[in-house]
């Protein structure tokens, strides 16, 4: 198992370390070693802001964290998508469809939402950003029709930061959770952006 | 240096009680006072620290204005200013220590402020500040420890200085983060005290190394109050919190958790990134001026209608718990 000796190293080294390492190796566990709590905590969040899961442990002073990327499998899947066809990704950054009244727009938006599932052609994912990872969370009036979007091959992704600025981050029930250059390199790739 | 690691070593030191000490080290606060005569009393402050940014005259006017806060943080005016150098000669071009101190020097003549003499060292890594000598009137200084219940508290510069800089070091800083940060960096906390002054403020600190919960601790505990934070009313650069999130948030923020969170009541739902932000060490940050309601008001009005400058009420002074803050 590859293992990065980060000890002695200056945040942000350790953090940086990871990342170099996280865009070098295409899937797998590796494991970072930093020298005290800050750095543990920092490396820790990266790995997890990446979509990672991350095991700390602690060996004297040392700590060792254990991460883990995405499976092989996932990644293949995202990239027979993009082999379909025109990429149409929905971007939908508020839990409210429209400006006015708040009620009107959370029926908007449940309506929008339960439409797409009945169209015939699916986007290839949805992005949830701002108050629109409220939509994804457990309390969420569209959260059967956001999972079975998820059963008909649409990829959910929600704004990590927006999670956390809710606190939502154990609520979420459907989808990953993501972060802002994932969100843009979405956008980017997109052939058609639909904003409800 | 953390707040642990200082504390304990100055309360060690056997100080002789002097009666012209208006502000020594027993209050943690911004500046010393010493008292020449019944109108004048001299204000002594120093900082120094490593670069923070790529360019060096930036670096500079930083370096500078992040000085000369502790003075205008003590309602004084700095007159004169004596630099602290620290230099790699020998394996760096003195054309970057050059762009340094052009840096600091229009700084300190924007301030007013005459250089009169320096230190420098050789040492392999470069630190740049300043030794400042201002006065202030004995009766009018504003020192960290008056703070008054009831009073509110405004904040004059936004927070996340710390966590932007260490996005800056991994290369992951946006263009427009860095610029906003430099802006509120360079902008020196003159105006802003002297609006404070004009109306009436009770205490004073600013806001820099301990973070935003460190230094208004300190005025807590030194005022024998206790403060009620509103989390959503505090001005942070909103990159901070996706930085935080990546892991970017700097050592330093980690050491003022640690040593500060006891004093420390957070409500469960505010964010654990603003969390970040409350401890993050700020370089050349705002001021934290307690002062009555209604003057509170008219000082977050004055200084945007008159100076343009943004700044917000906080919170609020409370009688107790003593000694600690809540954030809601």
């Amino acid at each position: 198992m590859l293992e990065i000796d980060c000890r002695g190293k200056a945040c942000p080294q350790p953090v940086i370390m990871t990342k170099d390492a996280l865009a070098q190796l295409k899937e797998g566990e590796w494991t970072i070693i930093v020298d005290n709590p800050s750095s543990s905590d920092n490396v820790e969040r990266f790995a997890q802001s990446q979509g990672c899961s991350v095991k700390v442990e602690r060996r004297g002073p040392d700590f060792y964290l254990h991460i883990q990327k995405r499976k092989v499998g996932e990644e293949a899947e995202l990239t027979r998508r993009k082999e379909r066809g025109e990429k149409v990704v929905v971007y939908i950054n508020s839990h409210l469809l429209g400006i006015g009244d708040e009620a009107l727009g959370s029926f908007l938006m449940k309506a929008f939402l339960k439409t797409l599932l009945d169209l015939e052609r699916k986007p290839d994912r949805l992005i949830l950003i701002n108050s629109g990872v409220q939509l994804g969370s457990e309390d969420s009036k569209v959260l059967e029709t956001l999972k079975a979007l998820l059963e008909k091959g649409v990829e959910i992704v929600s704004c990590g930061t927006c999670i956390d600025f809710y606190e939502l981050k154990d609520k979420m029930r459907v989808g990953t959770i993501s972060n802002m250059y994932d969100i843009l390199q979405s956008l980017f790739e997109a052939d058609r952006l639909i904003r409800p | 240096m953390g707040p642990g690691d200082l504390d304990q070593i100055l309360k060690e030191l056997p100080l002789p009680k002097d009666p012209k000490v208006l502000v020594g080290l027993d209050t943690s606060d911004d500046a010393g006072v010493y008292q020449l005569s019944d109108e004048v009393a001299l204000v002594q402050t120093v900082d120094f620290f490593t670069p923070i940014v790529d360019d060096p005259f930036t670096f500079g006017q930083i370096a500078v204005a992040n000085a000369l806060s502790d003075v205008y943080a003590m309602g004084g005016t700095p007159l004169t200013g004596m630099n602290l150098v620290a230099f790699p000669i020998k394996t760096l071009s003195p054309s970057i220590l050059k762009e340094i101190l052009l840096g600091g020097l229009a700084k300190m003549e924007e301030a007013g402020v005459a250089l009169v003499g320096g230190h420098t060292i050789e040492d392999p890594e470069v630190k740049y500040g300043l030794a400042v000598t201002g006065i202030v009137h004995p009766k009018k200084i504003l020192t960290n420890a008056k703070a008054k219940p009831g009073d509110r508290l405004v904040l004059t510069k936004s927070l996340g200085t710390g966590i932007i800089s260490t996005a800056l070091k991994g290369g992951m800083a946006s263009e427009e983060a860095i610029r906003k940060i430099v802006e509120s960096m360079v902008t020196l906390n003159r105006t802003a005290s002297e609006w404070m002054k004009t109306l009436g403020a009770h205490a004073c600190t600013d806001i820099t190394g301990f973070g935003f919960i460190g230094h208004a601790l300190e005025m807590a505990i030194a005022s024998q109050v206790g403060m009620v934070i509103q989390s959503r009313d505090i001005p942070i650069f909103p990159e901070a919190i996706e930085y935080a999130r990546l892991g970017l948030v700097p050592g330093g923020a980690h050491s003022n958790r640690d040593f500060f969170s006891c004093r420390v009541d957070a409500h469960p739902e505010v964010p654990a990134l603003l969390m970040d932000l409350l401890y993050d060490p700020q370089t050349s940050g705002g001021l934290l001026i307690s002062l009555s309601s209604n003057e509170a008001e008219r000082l977050v009005e004055a200084l945007k209608k008159e100076e343009n400058i943004d700044s917000c009420i906080v919170g609020k002074v409370v009688e107790e718990p003593r000694g600690k803050i809540q954030i809601v």
